[in-house]
């Protein structure tokens, strides 16, 4: 569990002091964040791990510049968002999927796969290995700029706010994407979730006489 | 009002969020309750936000950690935050 907002303050403050070795247990909540904000970014693990020891080195490097106006965890994401940024635009695949496409940010004119012969993943099917590896491709294969705001949102479960500020976009544009980028999974993960999922015609039948 | 199946689609994200305003909230429940389509559209998104969620759909590379505060160590060893404020 992540610190609270006080106890936070008060390991940054002695950070600063000088009690620098409590910088491991400050980071430590936001290990797993980090990672995850890079190589869900950058789509590659080696990268992801280089890149979150940088995260954390530069928070460690610049902790007196937080000012503690945002929450630490939020501070650190913008960090890792930064790095993950940098690191996709020196790759080469980066330029072809290009970070400043502006008119994506259209709402509406998105279609969802339509089912009909199923209404709840069971729990099984949630169980199974392969539909989160199905998941994982599913949201490399979202553009960039939907996927970052996705990852902060959904995987990270930031705020609106947090995201916002974290991407330095405004909140109204974290809405369009998120919806865009949900909407955009629904529809790569719709087969697979079918076929994992036995038809359940009676069911709807009985229940729409 | 009557709403449209795509009209519905427009607002799943922000139905799943519960950012709604009430009168359009009704609007949809009761699109809802009647459209298996929509109802299944839905199910289908919200499943997929929580498998997105869960902490076993991504998982750290075994010595992560470790590898992260050894590094973080060495750092923290040639100097602490407070001599480089300006870098």
């Amino acid at each position: 569990m992540p610190a609270t907002v006080e106890r936070e303050k008060e390991l940054i403050a002695r950070i600063i002091a000088g009690e620098t070795n409590l910088f491991h247990e400050l980071i430590r909540p936001y290990e797993r964040m980090v990672y995850l904000s890079i190589l869900t970014m950058v789509r590659n693990q080696q990268e992801a791990e280089d890149g979150a020891q940088e995260v954390m080195i530069n928070a460690f490097r610049h902790l007196k510049s937080f000012r503690g106006d945002a929450k630490f965890s939020t501070w650190l994401v913008t960090i890792a968002m930064n790095e993950a940024r940098q690191r996709l635009r020196k790759a080469k695949a980066a330029q072809l999927e290009s970070l400043d496409e502006g008119k994506e940010d259209r709402e509406g004119d998105f279609t969802p796969a339509v089912l009909t012969d199923w209404r709840e993943i069971p729990s099984e099917a949630l169980e199974k290995k392969e539909i989160r590896q199905k998941l994982r491709e599913a949201v490399e294969q979202l553009p960039p700029l939907y996927r970052e705001v996705l990852v902060l949102r959904d995987l990270e479960e930031l705020n609106q706010e947090e995201t916002a500020s974290a991407l330095g976009i405004k909140v109204t544009l974290v809405k369009v994407r998120l919806h865009r980028a949900r909407m955009m999974l629904q529809k790569m993960l719709a087969p697979y979730l079918i076929t994992a999922t036995p038809a359940r015609k009676g069911f709807f039948g009985r229940m729409f006489q | 009002m009557t709403l449209e199946c795509k009209n519905v689609w427009e607002h799943i994200s922000e139905y799943l969020d519960q950012q709604l305003d009430p009168k359009l909230l009704t609007d949809i429940e009761k699109h809802l309750e009647n459209c298996e389509v929509c109802s299944a559209i839905l199910d289908s998104t919200r499943n997929i936000l929580v498998l997105t969620a869960d902490d076993r759909t991504y998982e750290l590379p075994v010595g992560y950690s470790e590898r992260l505060h050894t590094r973080l160590e060495k750092v923290i060893r040639e100097k602490g935050p407070s001599e480089n404020e300006s870098a």
